[in-house]
C-alpha cells in the first residue's frame, strides 16, 4: 500500500452540513469551463457548489425539495445526482414527495414527477432513491416500494416522459448504476440494488430487459457500480463484493470496512475503486480485468482516515481517479484529496 | 423518512431525562419519598396507554419545537418544578446523550438494544409499583412487536431519520468531555479501534474466486485501525444481556451535569435552517400535539407544601446567569401550555382544533399560513 498516494487539498465550504444518506455526494466535471460542480444533500435542501479549477472562484446555490400545493416543502431529499447524457446533463433530486429534474447548473427545473403518497401515513415509508443515466436517453429512479421508474429524456427541452415502470425488487431501492466504462460491447447497461441486498441487472431499451438477478444475503446493499460488465456492491456489513453482472458469478469478496458502507465510486479510465463508510475510512482499490481467464482482481491501494467523521459520500473528481472528494455527516465542508 | 422513528426517539430521550432527574434529586437531597413520587409520576405519564397508542402510530417525526413541548409537559407531570434555564439544560443533555448513542451504535439495529437499556433502567425505577410496572412491560411487548421484524435497511432508515433530527447539534457536555468521548469543538470521538459489530468481519481480507467458485487467491491489507474482535449479539427480548453499553446510566451523584454554551455558536446559521418549519405544517403538528397531550394526564400539584424545584445547576445564581447568557440561536421555541391549567388547556386546544378543521377546505395556501400563525399565537397565550 502506498501510504502517500494522495494528499489533502483545501476543503470547499458549504452553506450547510451533509445529512447521513447513502451516496451523498455528486460531482460533475465541466472541462470546457474549467470548473467542477459538487452537490450535497442537507435535509430538505441541496447544496450546490461550483469550484473553478484554479481554486479561486466558488459559487453556491441551494435547491429546495418540492411538494404539490405547498410554497416551501419540508419533504426530505434522499439523493441528488447528475445524469450525464450525450446532449445534456440533468441534475436529479429524489425526495419523499417526488422527483425533480433540473438543467445542469440547477437554475431551471425542467420536470417534476409526484410520487403516489397514500392519504394516511403507512408504516412503510414512501420516497424515491437511486438515480442513474442509462445509455443515450434514459434516466432511471428507484422507489421505496422496490419499483423503478424509467424516464425518456429528449435531446433538449422539458418533454421528459415516463416510459416504463420496472417491478422486480420487493424491497426499497438503495442505489442504481449504469455501465460506466463507455464500452458499447457490454451487454448489461444498468444494475439496481435494494435493502435486502438483491441486485438486478438490466439491458436498456424501449422495454428494459432483466438479464440477471443476483440474490442478497439479508443485508442491505447501499451502493453499487457497474464497470466493464462487473458489478461492485457495498453492503451494510462493510463487505464489498464483485460479481460478473450477467452470470452472477462471484469474483471477489472483500472485508473492506468495519461499519456500513455509504458510497462507492469507480474511475473508469484507470479502474480505481473508491469506498467510504461510517467507520471514518476512505479506501482506494484497483481493479484489473483479465478477459482471457474471465477473472477480476482487486488490490488495496490506499487508506485515508477522516477523523471522527461518518462518511456519507465519496466520489472521484475525474475519470482517472487523480482526485477524489468526501463528505461526512454533520460536516459543512467537502474534503478533497489529489494524487501526490 | 421512516414513519417508525418517534417511539424510539421518545423512549430514549425520556430515559435520559429520568437518569438526569434521578441524579439531581439525589444530589439535592430531596427526601426519598418525594423523589420516588416524581419518578413514578413521570414514568406513569410516559407510559400512559392512550399516549403510547398515539406515539406508536406511523408518522413523521415531530419538529424540535413540538418535541420539546412534549418533554416540558412530561417533566412537569409531578410535584417537581424546573425553571426555564434548568429545563433548557436538561433538554440539551438529553438530546446530546441520545445523539451520541445513535452515532456510536455499532449496527443500526443496535438502536433497539439502546432502547432496551433505557427500558431496563426505567423498569428498575418502578419495580416496587406494580401498576406502572405492567405499563412498562406492555411497552416492551409493543417495541418487540414493532421493531424486531424490521430489516437492516429499515433500521438504517430510522437511524438516518434520527441523525437528521440531531443534525448540527454540537453542545458540549462536561461528562462527555471528561470521558474524552466528545472533542472541545463539540463533535463526538469515533474510534477506529475495538470490536467490530456483530455480523461484520474485521477489515483486511480479500478473497478472489474462479468461475466455479473456488477460492484462488487471498490478500491481506492494512486496515488503518486497531480492531480487536467481533461483538456478541445482545438480547432483543424482554430480558437478557444487551451487550451494548450505550443507553445505560452514565450519571452518578458525584459526576456533575454541565454543558458549555460558548464556542459552539459558529454553527448557528446552519442550526437555524434545520429548525425552520414552514407554517403550513403547523396545523398538522398542532393536531398531533393535541392528540398526544390529550393522552397525557398531568397531575395537578397537591398542596403547595409538597411541590419543590429542582435545579440542574450547582447554585440558583448559576441558573439565573445561564438563562440570561444563553445565546439566542440556542433558545428552544416552546409552545407554552401551563401545566396548572391542564383541563382548561385541553378544552381550549380541542376547541381550536375544531374551529380549524371546519375551515380546512380552503384551497389557498396563503390563508393556511396565517391560520397557522394565529393558532400558534393563541397557544402561546394559553
Amino acid at each position: 500500500m502506498a501510504s502517500n498516494m494522495y494528499h489533502k487539498e483545501k476543503s470547499i465550504q458549504m452553506k450547510s452540513s451533509a445529512s447521513a444518506l447513502y451516496n451523498n455526494l455528486s460531482v460533475l466535471r465541466i472541462a470546457p469551463r474549467s470548473l467542477t460542480y459538487f452537490t450535497v444533500v442537507h435535509a430538505n435542501m441541496v447544496n450546490m457548489v461550483s469550484a473553478s479549477w484554479d481554486g479561486l472562484n466558488y459559487s453556491h446555490r441551494q435547491l429546495q425539495s418540492k411538494e404539490a400545493n405547498v410554497a416551501t416543502s419540508s419533504s426530505l431529499i434522499m439523493q441528488a445526482a447528475w445524469c450525464v447524457l450525450p446532449s445534456r446533463d440533468i441534475l436529479v433530486l429524489t425526495s419523499q414527495k417526488g422527483i425533480q429534474m433540473y438543467e445542469s447548473d440547477g437554475s431551471i427545473m425542467v420536470y417534476w414527477h409526484a410520487l403516489d403518497t397514500p392519504e394516511t401515513q403507512t408504516a412503510q415509508a414512501v420516497f424515491a432513491r437511486g438515480i442513474a443515466a442509462v445509455r443515450e436517453k434514459y434516466i432511471c429512479v428507484g422507489i421505496s416500494s422496490g419499483s423503478m421508474l424509467v424516464f425518456d429524456v429528449p435531446i433538449k427541452g422539458s418533454n421528459i416522459t415516463l416510459s416504463e415502470v420496472l417491478e422486480e425488487h420487493k424491497e426499497s431501492i438503495t442505489d442504481l448504476a449504469s455501465e460506466c466504462s463507455g464500452s458499447l460491447e457490454c451487454i448489461a447497461d444498468m444494475v439496481s440494488a435494494d435493502d435486502s441486498g438483491n441486485l438486478c441487472v438490466w439491458k436498456s431499451g424501449e422495454d428494459f430487459q432483466l438479464l440477471n438477478k443476483i440474490p442478497g444475503f439479508d443485508m442491505s446493499c447501499s451502493s453499487v457500480k457497474l464497470w466493464k460488465g462487473t458489478v461492485v456492491a457495498g453492503y451494510g456489513t462493510g463487505q464489498i463484493r464483485l460479481y460478473e453482472a450477467v452470470t452472477g458469478i462471484v469474483h471477489a469478496e472483500v472485508n473492506a470496512h468495519a461499519r456500513w458502507i455509504y458510497s462507492l465510486d469507480i474511475a473508469p479510465f484507470s479502474g480505481l475503486l473508491l469506498s467510504a463508510a461510517e467507520d471514518s475510512l476512505v479506501r482506494v482499490w484497483h481493479l484489473t480485468m483479465t478477459p482471457e481467464t474471465n477473472s477480476v482482481e482487486i488490490v488495496h491501494m490506499y487508506n485515508e482516515c477522516v477523523t471522527d467523521t461518518q462518511i456519507c459520500g465519496a466520489k472521484f473528481c475525474d475519470g482517472d481517479g487523480y482526485a477524489f472528494a468526501v463528505t461526512g455527516y454533520d460536516l459543512s465542508e467537502i474534503i478533497r484529496y489529489t494524487q501526490v | 423518512m421512516s414513519s417508525r422513528t418517534l417511539p424510539l426517539l421518545f423512549i430514549n430521550l425520556g430515559g435520559e431525562m429520568l437518569y438526569i432527574l434521578d441524579q439531581r434529586l439525589r444530589a439535592q437531597n430531596i427526601p426519598a419519598d418525594k423523589a420516588k413520587k416524581v419518578m413514578n409520576d413521570i414514568i406513569t405519564t410516559m407510559f400512559n396507554k392512550k399516549f403510547l397508542e398515539e406515539l406508536f402510530k406511523p408518522q413523521e417525526l415531530y419538529s424540535k419545537k413540538a418535541l420539546r413541548t412534549v418533554f416540558d409537559r412530561l417533566a412537569h407531570a409531578s410535584i417537581m418544578r424546573l425553571n426555564q434555564a434548568s429545563m433548557d439544560k436538561l433538554y440539551d443533555l438529553m438530546t446530546m446523550a441520545f445523539k451520541y448513542q445513535v452515532l456510536l451504535c455499532p449496527r443500526a439495529k443496535d438502536i433497539l438494544l439502546v432502547s432496551f437499556n433505557h427500558m431496563d433502567a426505567i423498569k428498575d425505577f418502578v419495580k416496587d409499583t406494580p401498576s406502572v410496572l405492567s405499563q412498562v412491560d406492555e411497552t416492551y411487548r409493543q417495541l418487540i412487536e414493532m421493531y424486531t421484524p424490521l430489516s437492516s435497511g429499515e433500521f438504517q432508515l430510522i437511524r438516518q431519520t434520527l441523525l437528521i433530527f440531531f443534525q448540527d447539534m454540537h453542545i458540549r457536555v462536561s461528562i462527555f468531555l471528561k470521558d474524552k468521548v466528545q472533542n472541545s469543538n463539540g463533535r463526538f470521538v469515533l474510534p477506529i479501534s475495538g470490536p467490530v459489530p456483530h455480523g461484520t468481519h474485521i477489515p483486511g481480507l480479500i478473497r478472489m474466486f474462479s468461475c466455479n467458485g473456488e477460492e484462488v487467491k487471498r490478500l491481506q491489507f492494512r486496515n488503518g485501525g486497531n480492531y480487536t474482535g467481533v461483538l456478541r449479539e445482545g438480547s432483543f427480548e424482554m430480558f437478557g444481556e444487551r451487550v451494548i453499553k450505550l443507553g445505560t446510566n452514565m450519571y452518578s451523584v458525584s459526576r456533575p451535569v454541565e454543558t458549555h454554551m460558548s464556542g459552539t455558536s459558529k454553527n448557528s446559521a446552519q442550526k437555524k435552517s434545520v429548525n425552520t418549519t414552514p407554517n403550513p405544517l403547523a396545523k398538522e403538528e398542532l393536531n398531533m400535539l393535541a392528540r398526544l397531550m390529550g393522552g397525557m394526564e398531568v397531575q395537578k400539584p397537591g398542596n403547595a407544601d409538597s411541590g419543590f424545584r429542582v435545579n440542574l445547576f450547582a447554585t440558583d445564581e448559576e441558573e439565573e446567569e445561564a438563562l440570561i447568557s444563553r445565546p439566542d440561536e440556542f433558545s428552544y421555541d416552546v409552545i407554552k401550555i401551563q401545566a396548572t391549567k391542564n383541563q382548561q388547556a385541553n378544552a381550549e386546544l380541542a376547541k381550536i382544533m375544531g374551529d380549524f378543521t371546519e375551515e380546512a377546505g380552503e384551497p389557498c395556501s396563503s390563508s393556511a399560513n396565517s391560520k397557522g400563525d394565529d393558532l400558534l399565537a393563541m397557544m402561546d397565550g394559553l
